[in-house]
């Protein structure tokens, strides 16, 4: 474990907070535009006092809900989730509050914008033109699979839409290795009997990993037999030489990949 | 039926108390005191006054502990985090559940003898799950402090309500979590609502009528001293919370207490001075409450760096010197060891990464160094540990505990306005993570896919030597870990971590001997005691208590 763990390239790339770089809300910018910028930044100062203990900075600490990416157990419209405001749920592990209309406002709002209090816009393409170049030019396909087709070797964007936010996916295309999520960082393994595994990590604990190998394999090695185990902190994929317009494109497309939701 | 029939059934109702009798049998405090003379027994939250959590049994070693199986799980039955540490009186398991029910259990097997269920006002605010870490006991009968402030003794046998009295108004969130200490015939708990703007207190109750017998405040007011470490009247909501079970000298006769945060949590600048007695450990009076001294870990705390981790005591050789000693690992980022006679500082050296001090004093005062806005502060808002017990083994005379590595948060600071009985935080924070969209680390885990990864934190037990107050050894685990610590006669150190792995450690090496996966996040310390002539381990996973002995 201990050797293990010198063999990995440590290091920050950027330690970023999502202050400092807003994320913009998908329902903002696909044209929801009831909420005021006033009523969005009233609604971050009630979130920290209130919500943010529990649902986290990022609204994803409560298993099953994102509040940042619109994901709720059953709340779907804002009148719903204003009265799972007023009236808690969850048999009580999430308390009643008991906020004025101006509060509660300013929590869906915040909730609404994706939890940016400043918007800044990001540039959403034809989602028609994004498809081809996603299955063209792009090459994305090469690695990505969505709705059944493709490998399963980079991670499935069959619903990539409805959890990341435009401000992510543009970022993952023009700057991947900034933008991978530390799980997903490639691996070279070998193990005791000489085998060599690239993959992709699927989770990890102490004494295990699980991933899928390059041949789509699901595969859970105990680290105690491996004599090699490297993560690289670079994506295998490469910034995208697609112009703007194009990337606008694809971010289109990408938005429209919604799952089975 | 005839005179000698009834004399007969009366002589073997009589010998039927004696027979099967252990479970009717008194816990005095002669009992208590004494608890590390009858190691089958787990008398109190950390096992003793000391709160070493070591126990002299010896059965199982580190030769025989591949041998442990699993004897019996007990299910609970709610959902959270299920922090409690079990109570073992003679064959009897004493285990509370989420909210506030009290279990009594057969340690042998599992099985539930009665179950007591208090629903706690639905006024009742706590910010970080409905928690009860546990009951104490006293002669035939058990106390369980409660969500709405309540402190409930019951009938130790049939689980009966005898009384239930208020600790705190509940309409001003003030909550209890701990499990209670009893000291003589006192039952003392410390108030939860560091997050509401609460005044904190330690009060003690008359164990046999309920009846408030002291209380003293963790902010002073004003004439005491203290007083002056406040501004205006920031001290009437400053915070100072007590949430978690203190320890108790009974040569001194004096009492310790962790002392939480200050509020505003995260806006310092709003509540400015030293903000006395927040974050520090308070020494008081067993009989009468009254502060002999205090030490302060973390001056005018704008992190969150509560002091309720437990007060570990140690009689020990320091340095040359036979010294009372006690030890402290702090959510700041420091270990230190401090006179427990005097609440002098004798050593303090970080035991993580720490950047919002450049280093202590030779009073043990941090050298404040701030980070700039938008910057990393290590360690980060849930600490370099947190309020998980740890353990003292006097035969290794190491300290070891819990320790969150590579963990960091960047803080916001905002004016914020105090609500009698809303949360009173002054800003928020983010936990540090490489990329914006990475998933961080929480209170608890609530995800088997851990992908937020150790680039985010990772857990390190660190067996720490008072003598030096550095680390002889420590053990890393890939996700972060809320799981106190166990040591043993036979130098084996038992404990889990949040991945649902349960652990025997060779106390003295450092290394792994044996391990299960029980599946859930271990999120309190493992116990052990004996019964009929079987030593059992017990530990918490998720939703399960797990009990192992050997292999029959």
């Amino acid at each position: 474990m201990k050797s293990l763990k010198e063999i990995r390239f440590f290091g920050w790339m950027v330690g970023i907070v999502w202050l400092l770089f807003p994320l913009h809300g998908v329902s903002q910018e696909m044209g929801d535009h009831q909420y005021t910028t006033e009523a969005i930044q009233a609604g971050l100062r009630v979130y920290s006092r209130e919500c943010a203990l529990c649902h986290g900075p990022r609204g994803d600490l409560v298993s099953g809900i994102n509040l940042r990416l619109g994901q709720f157990r059953n709340a779907q419209s804002d009148d719903d989730i204003r009265t799972v405001v007023l009236d808690g749920a969850a048999e009580g592990q999430m308390p009643a509050f008991n906020f004025n209309a101006e509060e509660l406002n300013g929590v869906i709002a915040y909730i609404r914008a994706g939890f940016d209090p400043e918007g800044v816009a990001i540039r959403i393409g034809d989602p028609i033109r994004g498809q081809a170049l996603f299955e063209g030019k792009g090459e994305c396909v090469n690695c990505h699979r969505v709705n059944g087709i493709g490998p399963r070797t980079a991670p499935d964007l069959s619903e990539i839409g409805a959890i990341r936010s435009p401000a992510s996916l543009q970022r993952n295309l023009l700057d991947p290795g900034a933008a991978i999520l530390p799980i997903n960082r490639p691996v070279r393994i070998v193990t005791r009997n000489e085998e060599t595994i690239i993959g992709r990590r699927l989770n990890e604990d102490t004494y295990t990993v699980q991933l899928i190998d390059s041949q789509e394999r699901l595969r859970s090695l105990k680290k105690s037999d491996l004599v090699n185990y490297e993560i690289s902190m670079q994506p295998s994929k490469t910034p995208t030489t697609l112009n703007s317009d194009e990337v606008a494109d694809v971010v289109g497309y990408l938005l429209t990949l919604r799952g089975l939701r | 039926m005839n005179k000698s029939k009834i004399k007969l059934l009366y002589i073997c109702f009589i010998a039927g108390l004696f027979v099967s009798g252990q479970v009717g049998a008194q816990v005095p405090y002669d009992r208590i005191v004494n608890a590390t003379e009858e190691p089958e027994n787990w008398l109190t939250y950390n096992g003793d006054y000391m709160s070493q959590r070591y126990s002299r049994l010896d059965q199982i070693t580190p030769d025989n502990v591949t041998n442990l199986e699993l004897k019996w799980i007990l299910q609970n039955q709610v959902f959270g985090a299920w922090q409690s540490n079990p109570i073992i009186v003679d064959g009897v398991m004493y285990v509370t559940e989420r909210p506030n029910s009290v279990m009594a259990v057969d340690a042998s097997t599992g099985r539930v003898f009665w179950k007591f269920r208090h629903t706690p006002s639905e006024n009742a605010r706590v910010c970080c799950g409905a928690n009860n870490r546990g009951v104490a006991v006293l002669d035939d009968r058990v106390f369980m402090g409660t969500l709405d402030a309540r402190l409930i003794a019951l009938d130790r046998i049939n689980g009966q309500p005898l009384w239930n009295a208020e600790v705190a108004d509940v309409n001003l969130a003030y909550s209890v979590t701990m499990a209670p200490l009893v000291v003589k015939d006192k039952i003392i708990v410390g108030v939860g609502g560091g997050e509401y703007g609460i005044r904190g207190y330690v009060a003690a109750f008359d164990a046999e009528t309920g009846e408030q017998a002291w209380k003293t405040y963790t902010i002073p007011g004003p004439g005491e001293p203290g007083h002056d470490s406040w501004e205006g009247d920031d001290w009437e909501h400053g915070g100072a919370s007590v949430w978690i079970t203190g320890s108790f000298d009974p040569e001194l006769n004096l009492t310790y207490w962790g002392v939480g945060n200050p509020g505003p949590d995260w806006n310092a600048g709003q509540r400015p001075g030293d903000n006395l007695f927040s974050d520090s450990v308070i020494a008081l009076d067993a009989d009468t409450g009254e502060l002999e001294w205090y030490f302060q870990f973390t001056p005018n705390d704008g992190y969150d760096y509560d002091s309720v981790q437990v007060p570990v005591l140690a009689d020990m050789v320091w340095r040359g010197e036979p010294k009372k000693v006690m030890m402290w690992a702090n959510r700041n980022g420091y270990f230190y060891v401090l006179d427990r006679v005097t609440g002098l500082f004798l050593e303090g050296k970080p035991f993580v990464t720490v950047n919002w001090s450049s280093g202590l004093d030779e009073n043990g005062r941090p050298i404040p160094t701030p980070q700039p806005e938008g910057m990393p502060t290590y360690p980060g808002n849930q600490g370099g540990t947190n309020w998980y017990p740890p353990s003292y083994s006097p035969r290794t005379g190491l300290f070891y505990f819990s320790a969150w590595e590579n963990y960091a948060t960047i803080y916001r600071a905002e004016e914020s306005e105090y609500v009698p009985g809303q949360a009173f935080l002054g800003g928020g924070f983010s936990v540090l993570a490489p990329s914006p969209d990475a998933p961080t680390i929480g209170i608890g885990r609530t995800n088997p896919i851990n992908n937020w990864t150790d680039e985010v934190g990772y857990a390190s037990l660190k067996a720490m030597d008072p003598q030096t107050g550095e680390a002889v050894w420590s053990y890393n685990q890939y996700d972060v870990s809320d799981s106190g610590m166990l040591t043993t006669a036979t130098d084996l150190l038992f404990t889990g971590g949040r991945e649902g792995y349960f652990h025997a450690i060779d106390a003295r090496s450092g290394d792994l001997i044996w391990n299960v996966n029980l599946g859930g996040q271990i999120v309190m310390a493992p116990v052990t005691y004996m019964v009929d002539g079987i030593q059992y381990v017990s530990v918490i996973s998720g939703n399960g208590l797990s009990t192992f002995a050997l292999r029959d």
